[in-house]
Parts: C-alpha cells; sequence; structure tokens
C-alpha cells in the first residue's frame, strides 16, 4: 500500500500571522465595507483568516468574542481591533474610517435620493417593498437567535426572552431602564446555572 | 422647529445613550431609536424610519447605516457626522482600553457569566426589533405576506437573501405593495 506523500517537511507551516501596514489595513477593510449587505462579518473572517492570513481561526473567534462582549457595532469593534493589534492608535483609527467611510458616502447618496424622490410613486412603491423584505430579515435572525434556546439545558433563557420581547416591542418601555432590570436578573441566572 | 444646534446635541446624546446599550449589537437598539426618534422627537415617520432601515439594509457595509441616515434627515452632513461618531465612537474606545487586558479575562468565570446572561436579553431585543421594523414598515396585506416569506426564505433556506430583497423592489416598482 503507498500512502499519499504529505507535504514536504522541509517546507514551513503556511504563516497566519501577516503583518498587514497601515495602506494594507486601509483598503483591506475598505473591501470588507464594500462588500455584502446587512452584515459584513463573514467577508471580515474571509478576508482576515482565509485571503489575507492575518490570523488564524482561533485568533478571529478570540477578537470576536470580545467584540460580541462590548456593546456597540461588531465589525466596527473588530476593524479597532484588528487595526490596534497591528498598527497601534493610527491603525485602529485607518481600519475603522476604511470600514465605514465608503458605505457611509454610500448611505447618504441613498438617503438624500429617498428626500428628493421618495414621493415618486415608483420610489415609493420599491421603498415598500424593500422595507416589507427587510424586515423579514431581521425577523429570520431572530428565529435563528432562539432556535438554539429550546435546547434543554438553554431553555432557562426564555425567562428573560419573553419579558424582554413584551417590553420592549410591546409595551415600548425605555431600553435603559429595561436593561438595568433584566441585565442582572440574567447574569444571575446564568451564575447560578454554571455553578 | 428646533435650531440645528440643539437638533445636533440631542443626536449627540441619543446615540450615544443608544451605543452603549447596544449589547449584540445595532439589531438590538432598533426599538430604542424608533421609540426616540419617532415615538417621543417625532422627527421622522414611521415610513421614514422603515425605508431607512431598509436603505441600511440594502446597501454594502455595517449593518448600523440606519443611524448617519436618521442624523442626515434630522441635520444633514453634519447629522450624519455627529450620529456616525457618537454611534461608534464611545464602543470602539470602551474595546480599544479592554483589549490588552482581555487575554487576562477571556477565561475568567465571571466573563463567561455575564455573556451567557446577557444572551437572552440580547435575544429578546432583536425579537422587539423584528415587530417594531415590521410594524413600521407593513402597511398592506401584501407587505406583510412579503415580510413572512422573506423571514421564510432566509429562516428555512441557504438562498441568498438578497434576492429577496430584490424580488421585493419590484413588486414594489410594480405597483403591487
Amino acid at each position: 500500500v503507498i500512502s499519499e506523500p504529505g507535504p514536504p517537511s522541509s517546507e514551513p507551516p503556511p504563516a497566519v500571522s501577516n503583518q498587514p501596514g497601515l495602506g494594507d489595513l486601509f483598503f483591506s477593510f475598505l473591501g470588507v465595507g464594500l462588500s455584502g449587505f446587512g452584515g459584513v462579518l463573514p467577508w471580515a473572517r474571509r478576508m482576515m483568516v482565509e485571503q489575507k492570513q492575518w490570523m488564524s481561526a482561533e485568533e478571529f473567534a478570540e477578537i470576536l468574542s470580545l467584540c460580541q462582549f462590548v456593546p456597540g457595532p461588531n465589525i466596527v469593534s473588530m476593524s479597532v481591533l484588528v487595526g490596534r493589534r497591528y498598527q497601534g492608535l493610527v491603525g485602529a483609527i485607518v481600519a475603522c474610517v476604511g470600514l465605514c467611510g465608503a458605505p457611509l458616502v454610500l448611505a447618504v447618496i441613498l438617503g438624500a435620493l429617498y428626500a428628493h424622490y421618495g414621493e415618486l410613486p415608483a420610489v415609493n412603491g420599491l421603498i415598500s417593498g424593500l422595507a416589507a423584505a427587510g424586515s423579514g430579515l431581521i425577523a429570520a435572525t431572530a428565529l435563528k437567535m432562539l432556535e438554539p434556546l429550546f435546547r434543554p439545558h438553554a431553555r432557562w433563557g426564555l425567562v428573560l426572552v419573553v419579558p424582554v420581547f413584551a417590553a420592549i416591542g410591546v409595551l415600548r418601555l425605555p431600553l435603559l431602564g429595561v436593561i438595568a432590570v433584566m441585565a442582572p436578573i440574567g447574569i444571575g441566572l446564568a451564575w447560578w446555572k454554571t455553578r | 422647529m428646533i435650531g440645528r444646534g440643539e437638533a445636533l446635541f440631542e443626536i449627540a446624546r441619543h446615540c450615544l445613550v443608544v451605543s452603549v446599550l447596544a449589547v449584540g449589537g445595532t439589531s438590538s437598539v432598533l426599538p430604542e431609536m424608533h421609540r426616540t426618534f419617532v415615538e417621543n422627537l417625532q422627527w421622522l415617520s414611521d415610513r421614514d424610519f422603515a425605508a431607512y432601515y431598509a436603505i441600511g439594509q440594502a446597501a454594502p457595509g455595517p449593518n448600523m447605516m440606519i443611524v448617519p441616515l436618521i442624523g442626515w434627515h434630522v441635520a444633514g452632513l453634519a447629522g450624519v457626522l455627529v450620529s456616525t461618531l457618537m454611534f461608534c465612537g464611545p464602543p470602539s474606545v470602551m474595546i480599544y482600553l479592554i483589549a490588552g487586558a482581555w487575554d487576562r479575562y477571556r477565561h475568567a468565570r465571571w466573563r463567561i457569566v455575564v455573556q451567557s446572561g446577557l444572551i437572552p436579553v440580547t435575544i429578546g431585543l432583536v425579537c422587539a426589533s423584528a415587530l417594531v421594523v415590521a410594524q413600521a414598515s407593513d402597511a398592506s396585506l401584501v407587505a406583510v405576506a412579503i415580510t413572512l416569506a422573506t423571514a421564510a426564505l432566509t429562516f428555512f433556506t441557504r438562498i441568498n437573501p438578497l434576492w429577496a430583497l430584490a424580488a421585493a423592489a419590484l413588486l414594489g416598482l410594480a405597483g403591487v405593495v
């Protein structure tokens, strides 16, 4: 039996920490910002882990967990962290501006078009259709997030999901008050569950 | 109508509050933005809110584009800059400062407990977002049907949701919605 030849041992393992410079940070995040829609995290992963090999999949997961721990738009936080990691404060700013700059310009152009032509029947209809589908997207996201809560060990989370949904979605209570009450309850329950 | 300076100050204040409460990201704070800017301040109509959300979804880039679009609506270019800075700035500074100490806390029990306690809160918020955005968006039965169909298509299949957005836009263009 002839075994499949493995990779020659003289070759170094693939480098997973190429060090991007400021220009590379800017243009790479510019590309990420202009790809995808309604969430560009998968594109950021593809660029940093697979294409440019700035980091390993594990390092990406680690950075993502920090982004999810801190409030705010996750992908913006990620650009700050990655920029900081390779080029310090200037890198953080450059990566963040690279990510948000072009989509901001585009959004303002679209917003201005809406302001000028929103009353035209065709534009009005187009926006109505887009808005209806857009709210379907967020409903699908909510369903995907709800799914794991129905596993036996995670069901306790429903004790929080239902009142938070009712308070914010139905009663329209202020977010600050709801979080001030529900976050400590959630953390307490999680602490009790992991004892 | 309130003055421009006062409007910018209000935008800054509300975006700051919303940014530090955005556990789980932008999708968690859509109801609070609706409550603040549509219900309380009445700076936008339901329709504007839904349109800006939809534009933000249909355009490429981070899904927080509804924030600068509201800033644009209220105070033009200055509104764009102020809303974006106040929405992205505080979390960015926070994460920049925490990053150095993260390795120490990543496996700490309190970190895991805090994060797993906040996940159900985040899920409740995203569910509320779905309801609030749908109520602002769907003015007809056809619109409700499009919302349900898009949700089902995205949840049950791996078809790129861009197709659903494009189809819905075409239906709207044809005057059906």
